[in-house]
């Protein structure tokens, strides 16, 4: 299966060299660029009378997606690291809440890092309970979903926290700068600095060591706890920050928003080629992959489905990307 | 935990039902021919054209243990192979009871009486002592539905027979090592097995466990039942075998009578003519009146190092010698910081350093080369590149403006190792599982080189290599020794210890038993005796 062999050792027949070379070709790395272009091109043409094309519809889809990349850049590291991070849609919601609540009370800046802190103090615990106690991430995330959606019911009643001050909506969610929706300048932020922390920074190089042999890394000197310590606190400020964003978006702090959003971040961050099992990621294919999940919302709902069906849809392309590329090379 | 102690004749006639079905259903007529149950004659086995057995014939006699003996690479592993149906031979036959036999796989063989006993993989932790013992053989109640209640009743029979003591209700993994062992003799034991193969069953059993294993042998015996017993300790051969017969490169040495050998006799013909050379080096003289490189004082450290002491000087290249489960591996992982250490103190050129984690190790010059580079030593998935710079990112030695690390001096780094190293492969781009064994062991040693160590910690580094790279990693000790690096290198190949050692310690039981200056070694059977405590 796994032929890989120097390519000069066979020249007896190029079309044989060439289907060795596309078999060697890892796709599960491609595959998010290659769908992508796929679908935009058939929504392009498909539903050219509908809309899609349109400037404002194209930055929608952005609008619409930059939670979900924007935590889906942080989940990145984390399943890069072979952890898991169920609790990011409820953190997202409880950030939101936080946040609206400070506002309305201390003001601008206050509000800004009561959300911050709110996803300081999840990351920690979190953090803490999977590398000091070592109970698996997938059990401490999914108790600490409940909790996060919990405590933000609970101090809101279940109602929406409004938001008057017009410069955190701008800030985070409603504006634009020049003709750029504000949304989609916190995209590329994540995507630029997701980017260079994850290829170029040493604790994006340790992350990946950790996740793709921890034993390995602790021999070559990584203190792997530490590693999975920090990347537990980044994502859950990060989920924070998506939290944030969609309160400017929505004008409001509610525990609803971004429930839900651990798997379609999940999806997003796996359909981009960053392995379920650790050591490998991209964040530029996990971006992608955010995207793609938007575009396909998107296109969906100019088609006119109903949401039920949209969903149905959504399924089974993701299934179907995965799919295609056939199983994971096995050594 | 129920699974201790050790019961002695405790046969309550409840369980007489389940020994019968243990040993004796197929008894009359199974051994109608002769004495000796396994004849293997003139086996002959290549892989890749290298021939591995060369006309070996090898007999074993009704209720005996035999003693397979012999080097790492001397045929013992491919000939039980053969004889569990794992590889074919290429030549000679195989008689069981007298029969000629083919065994295409490891089911024939199995179904032929015959079992190898692995150390404890073979079981499933999260099941139970009787549910392993009866797997895929499972009772069933009226309903067709499993009864374990039936299995641990039968289990217990069955272990009572064999005399140990352990609750077949526990789960395996409750069990210690030793115990785990003895249940998979009880699994064997369950298939009707009637020659059992037991490979290094004790290397990693403590001196209680052992005794068990050797009470047990006893017992199966005079049930009849065959034992090949593969040891490299000589001092077990001596207490259980009946015969031995020991294999050197392929072919037979000697099979004989355990009584009418010595441990030295033993020795002599494992090594052959290798044992009458005398073991030359060119070596140094050593100034060892200044400050020690490094400085070990009794450091102790769970499971397996207790108290131990000893100064390491620079252009020194110091050998630890000891059998499996002495200690060794586990002396040099305290060292590097991996084991939290209990006590004792470890110090570079003088200075005391902090033992926690292998960061600290590495700040004070020491490189530890695993010794099991797939698991330890390497990220099997990540590039040549990835997994050499790995190292100096942890040392903050390959950073750009203080935050980014510093790809192009790590790829002109790996590119200019690779050469060094001699490592074949097209790119320093391609994924580590791609390389042969000896390549990837060389990226171990690049990467660790990268750090330019002052001590160099190596733990079995020649272990699966080709030859040309073994000469090669030799080579590689001499140069740093003569560069005034200290160098510590376990072992279990004695002619490899002797060939780079100025001084040799000998390990047994966590503890350092004997010191020995290399003009005190004079020959490679000499160390093989001390090893073995004669």
């Amino acid at each position: 299966m796994t032929e890989h062999t120097t390519s000069s050792e066979h020249k007896s027949n190029p079309l044989n060299e060439a289907a060795k070379f596309i078999r060697r070709i890892y796709w599960r790395d491609y595959v998010v660029y290659i769908t992508f272009l796929i679908v935009f091109v058939l929504f392009s043409i498909g539903l050219a009378n509908k809309g899609f094309l349109t400037p404002n519809n194209l930055l929608n889809i952005f609008r619409q997606t930059a939670t979900t990349a924007v935590m889906a850049v942080a989940m990145t590291f984390v399943l890069a690291s072979a952890e898991i991070d169920l609790s990011v849609g409820a953190v997202a919601g409880l950030a939101s809440v936080t946040t609206a609540l400070i506002i309305g009370q201390y003001g601008l800046w206050a509000g800004i890092i009561a959300g911050l802190m709110t996803g300081l103090l999840v990351g920690l615990l979190n953090g803490f309970l999977v590398t000091k106690i070592g109970i698996p991430s997938f059990l401490v995330t999914l108790g600490m979903q409940g909790i996060a959606t919990g405590v933000a019911m609970w101090v809101t009643h279940t109602a929406p926290v409004p938001i008057a001050n017009t410069t955190y909506t701008f800030i985070f969610g409603q504006g634009n700068v020049g003709l750029l929706p504000t949304l989609l300048l916190w995209t590329s932020i994540a995507l630029i600095v997701g980017h260079i922390c994850l290829k170029h920074t040493p604790y994006g190089r340790q992350t990946l060591a950790t996740g793709g042999n921890e034993t390995a890394a602790r021999y070559s000197g990584i203190n792997t706890k530490r590693i999975k310590y920090i990347t537990f606190i980044i994502m859950s400020v990060t989920a924070a920050l998506a939290g944030m964003l969609y309160a400017g978006r929505l004008r409001s702090g509610r525990f609803q928003w971004g429930q839900g959003d651990e798997l379609s971040v999940i999806a997003a961050v796996v359909l981009g080629g960053t392995s379920l099992f650790g050591g490998k990621g991209s964040v530029v294919g996990t971006i992608f992959g955010a995207i793609l999940i938007g575009l396909i919302n998107n296109g969906l709902s100019l088609m006119g489905l109903e949401s039920s069906q949209q969903m149905i849809v959504r399924g089974a392309i993701i299934i179907m990307a995965v799919a295609l590329t056939g199983r994971k090379p096995q050594s | 935990m129920a699974a201790n102690g050790f019961s002695e004749g405790s046969v309550a006639c409840f369980y007489y039902e389940a020994i019968i079905c243990a040993f004796r259903r197929k008894a009359e007529g199974f051994w109608k021919m002769g004495s000796n149950i396994v004849e293997m004659r003139s086996i002959t086995k290549e892989f890749n054209r290298i021939p591995v057995l060369e006309q070996v014939n090898f007999e074993l006699r009704k209720g005996e243990v035999h003693a397979l003996l012999g080097e790492n690479g001397a045929g013992k592993s491919t000939l039980m192979k053969i004889l569990c149906g794992v590889y074919q031979p290429d030549g000679g036959e195989i008689r069981i009871q007298g029969n000629p036999v083919k065994f295409d796989s490891s089911n024939e063989s199995r179904a032929s009486g015959i079992a190898m006993v692995f150390q404890e993989f073979s079981l499933i932790p999260s099941l139970t002592v009787a549910q392993n013992i009866f797997l895929m053989q499972e009772a069933r109640n009226r309903f067709g539905l499993f009864d374990d209640h039936r299995d641990e009743r039968r289990a217990l029979g069955l272990l009572q027979e064999m005399g140990v003591e352990i609750d077949p209700r526990l789960t395996v993994s409750q069990l210690s090592t030793g115990y785990r062992q003895l249940t998979e003799i009880a699994t064997a034991l369950s298939k009707e097995a009637r020659i059992l193969i037991l490979d290094e069953p004790t290397a990693s059993l403590t001196h209680t466990e052992t005794l068990a294993l050797f009470k047990l042998i006893r017992r199966l015996k005079e049930r009849g039942i065959s034992i090949i017993y593969i040891s490299h300790r000589m001092e077990e051969i001596f207490q259980i075998a009946d015969r031995i017969t020991v294999l050197r490169d392929g072919r037979n040495v000697i099979t004989d009578e355990i009584k009418n050998l010595t441990i030295h006799r033993i020795i002599e013909h494992i090594l052959g003519h290798k044992a009458a050379q005398e073991v030359k080096r060119t070596g140094q003289s050593l100034d060892r009146s200044g400050q020690p490189l490094l400085e070990v004082r009794n450091l102790t450290c769970a499971p397996a190092v207790n108290n131990i002491s000893f100064n390491l000087h620079a252009g020194e290249v110091l050998g630890i010698a000891g059998l499996m489960g002495s200690g060794r591996t586990e002396l040099l992982q305290a060292i590097f910081g991996i084991h939290p250490i209990k006590s004792g103190e470890v110090r570079v050129k003088g200075e005391k350093i902090k033992v926690d984690g292998a960061r600290a190790s590495m700040c004070a010059h020491i490189a530890l080369i695993p010794e099991d580079r797939r698991f330890q030593g390497l990220i099997l998935t990540h590039s040549i590149r990835d997994n050499f710079v790995l190292p100096l990112i942890t040392l903050q030695r390959l950073l750009r403006r203080n935050l980014f690390v510093d790809d192009r001096k790590g790829n002109s780094l790996a590119d200019s190792y690779l050469r060094k190293l001699q490592i074949r492969s097209d790119s320093i781009f391609k994924e580590v599982r791609f390389l042969s064994g000896g390549n990837q062991q060389k990226v171990v040693i690049a990467k660790w080189m990268s750090t330019e160590p002052d001590i160099l910690l190596m733990d079995e580094p020649t272990a699966g290599v080709d030859i040309g790279t073994k000469s090669e990693i030799i080579e590689m000790i001499r140069q740093l020794a003569s560069e005034r690096k200290g160098v510590i290198i376990v072992s279990s190949e004695i002619n490899e210890l002797l060939l780079v050692s100025d001084r040799i310690l000998v390990m047994r039981k966590g503890q350092v038993s004997q010191e020995l200056d290399r003009s005190e070694i004079h020959s490679e059977e000499k160390l093989h005796a001390i090893l073995q405590g004669a």
